[in-house]
């Protein structure tokens, strides 16, 4: 197959994923053009997760290709597959460090196994990366003795302990206070930009988001429903990007699940 | 009526579908294992410390609970075997049924409650917080790296368990018999040598134990891997490696015995 | 924890495991005496041997000096072909009896050798010829049986004479 260098590291092509007949994406499309910080927002339950899984070929698409720097993911080998992993790094919802690890090792985990560098070296890049997080003190910690937002600064030191070109975040925000959020929108921007690397940012915090992203795509129904630059989002006037953005109740995303009628159901068993 | 029978049909089905979904996701699992065997041994590092978390942690139980046993053994081995005038014969007795059965078994046993489950509840734990995800988002394998080091720790560390399971029960026994009892010790070891053979008895629990620490193993690595990544699926799944493993360690002691005995 | 303390732990558990292996070798199993350095093979024929197995010792004066190695049914003679090992230090004549005894009324059986008065001895190879079969209890308790009812017999016939 002929590769195309793009200026898109990451390409979703018409993809449709779902489970058990029941479609969680319905041919989304999106690019995500090198060096950018890109966001994908929803609500809860919209399967924004799930696409970062398929950008990591963790799932299989059932419609349509998801392309990293040209190479179809979900066509590759085993081998190829992993090999196109080394390309990303990815900071899962709460971290997810390895808790019979410490600090040290968790990060130095992706780089043992992936070099044979000496373990001076390997020190070396180890503390560069926690130093870049703020977290060189704390590296001989377990993960049990780390707050949530520290836990997500050393798991993000560890995904991008291999310089990677894509960095993927599942809801970095999920659970923290708003210095630890603030503390991590800085990291996320200022790694980005150091490492020259992609960013694919999963959230549903809106405020935070907007402060640092280059372009927002806003996922609803398994469609992607808005897209933009923060600005041109926050001027939108398509309703569900509105009730979205302002955090309002009730709107195009209704407050109530799907149900009967209400009075009906209340009077159920009192009919005559 | 008619509802009711559709009911248990429909149970039925759907436990056969789920069972050979399961084997067939047991076996998937192990033919990985197998394919990472050379990549494993590579790295003995990571069997060390296992080794160190499935055998030496579950030593004091397998030690105590032998002493125990053979001692048991020995009291009621006398007290029949002294009724027909035979009382020397109580080390062969003891030894016998320690080697042959009551070591690879009760080690088996107590191995699936002692290590099975920790290891079920620490990968099926691994598996709920995206630790399995996150090393396969790095490009590293778990089976390679968390599975199959589990695996030979578990193979290595039963026939090891078992063999001092046997010989402290022996040690047990003698205890009972020679000091409390007053057997004579020659008459008790000397009568064990005769009648206990390297080859038919030994051997073969040595067999038999490598045989349920695959067993064993294998069935808490696949619960654990297999189990829904929540705090009930974990505590399920744990559940289900004690009464699995066990089924499966008696179950298969009766076949491997009647293949022993007709071989 | 420490990872030399670990190793540490995983070394000493390893090797408690082989001396366990090699105590229940050496010390509950027969392989201290089965094992008796070098050995020769001579073989003899009985009629019947009776419940005698493969790894049954074989004893001179009570003394263990061997063991049976292997046991085969000879369809040419009709007779047990009996492959014996016997320890090197210990030499018999070519005249050496070789009968199947049973240790007490039930227990197991053996091969005692009792040596003979020839100068020559046995080699590897060799063939005991001078052998007694085993015992069989049923065989004697119907003898016995047989004999106590021609003995009543023939006090009768004396009886009927006077």
């Amino acid at each position: 197959m002929q590769k195309i260098m793009s200026d898109n590291i990451v390409e979703i092509d018409n993809l449709s994923f779902g489970y058990k007949g029941r479609l969680l994406h319905k041919g989304i499309n999106m690019v995500f053009p090198r060096g950018k910080v890109v966001a994908i927002m929803g609500g809860s339950g919209s399967g924004k997760t799930t696409l970062l899984r398929l950008i990591g070929g963790q799932l299989k698409p059932n419609v349509g290709e998801v392309r990293v720097d040209g190479d179809v993911v979900h066509k590759q080998s085993i081998d190829g597959l992993y090999n196109l992993r080394h390309k990303m790094g990815m900071l899962f919802q709460f971290g997810a460090l390895f808790t019979d690890l410490s600090v040290y090792e968790n990060v130095a985990f992706p780089i043992r196994e992936h070099t044979d560098l000496p373990e001076s070296m390997v020190r070396d890049f180890v503390m560069l990366k926690l130093n870049a997080v703020g977290l060189r003190g704390a590296h001989n910690l377990m993960p049990t003795e780390l707050s949530g937002g520290m836990a997500r600064r050393v798991a993000l030191a560890r995904a991008v302990a291999l310089d990677p070109q894509i960095i993927m975040y599942d809801e970095p925000f999920a659970g923290l206070d708003p210095i630890s959020m603030g503390v991590v929108c800085n990291l996320i921007r200022s790694l980005n930009d150091a490492l020259g690397a992609t960013s694919i940012v999963v959230t549903h915090d809106v405020h935070e988001t907007f402060s640092f992203v280059d372009y927002v795509y806003f996922v609803s129904d398994g469609v992607v429903v808005a897209e933009g630059t923060p600005d041109q989002l926050r001027n939108s006037d398509k309703p569900f990007v509105h009730q979205f953005v302002h955090g309002e109740a009730d709107g195009p995303v209704p407050f109530h699940y799907p149900a009967a009628d209400y009075k009906r159901e209340m009077l159920r068993g009192h009919d005559v | 009526m008619f509802k009711g029978l559709q009911c248990v049909f429909t149970g039925l089905g759907h436990r056969v579908i789920e069972g050979v979904w399961r084997i067939g996701a047991g076996a998937r699992l192990f033919s990985y294992i197998g394919f990472y065997l050379f990549e494993s041994f590579k790295r003995p590092r990571l069997i060390v410390r296992e080794i160190f978390a499935t055998g030496v942690l579950s030593l004091l139980i397998i030690l105590v609970s032998a002493f125990f046993v053979g001692m048991v053994l020995g009291l009621q081995g006398y007290n029949t075997l002294q009724k027909y005038g035979s009382s020397e014969a109580i080390g062969v007795l003891v030894a016998l049924s320690l080697v042959r059965e009551l070591g690879p078994v009760v080690t088996a046993l107590l191995f699936a409650g002692r290590a099975g489950t920790a290891i079920t509840a620490e990968i099926g734990l691994m598996k709920a917080t995206e630790q399995l995800s996150a090393m396969e988002m790095m490009a590293v394998s778990p089976v390679a790296r968390v599975i199959a080091p589990r695996f030979w720790a578990g193979v290595i560390s039963m026939p090891i368990l078992a063999a001092l399971f046997s010989m402290v029960g022996v040690l047990g026994g003698y205890f009972v018999a020679v000091p409390i009892i007053g057997v004579d010790s020659g008459a008790f070891w000397s009568q064990m040598q005769a009648s206990v053979d390297f080859r038919d008895d030994i051997v073969n629990g040595v067999i038999k134990s490598v045989v349920f620490g695959v067993v064993c193993t294998m069935i808490a690595l696949f619960e654990g891997y297999d189990a829904p990544p929540t705090a009930e699926g974990v505590s399920r799944a744990t559940t289900r490696t004690v009464v699995n493993s066990s089924l499966a360690v008696l179950g298969l002691d009766f076949i491997l015995t009647a293949f022993m005995i007709g071989a | 924890m420490e990872r030399t303390t670990i190793d540490l732990w995983v070394g000493v558990f390893v090797a408690l495991g082989l001396a366990a292996i090699f105590g229940l070798a050496l010390k509950v199993g027969n392989l201290t005496s089965s094992n008796i350095g070098e050995t020769y093979t001579v073989t003899a024929a009985f009629e019947n041997i009776g419940g005698l197995k493969p790894h049954a010792p074989v004893k001179s004066a009570g003394v263990v000096i061997g063991r049976v190695d292997g046991i085969v049914f000879d369809s040419k003679d009709y007779e047990a072909k009996v492959t014996i090992k016997l320890d090197k230090r210990y030499e018999f004549p070519k005249d050496t009896f070789a009968n199947i005894y049973t240790a007490g009324l039930l227990g197991e059986q053996y091969i005692g050798l009792e040596a003979g008065g020839e100068e020559t001895v046995l080699k590897n190879g060799d063939k005991i010829s001078h052998t007694q079969d085993a015992v069989v209890l049923e065989k004697m308790i119907s003898q016995f049986l047989y004999n106590k009812a021609s003995d009543t017999k023939s006090s009768e016939t004396t009886k009927a004479a006077e």
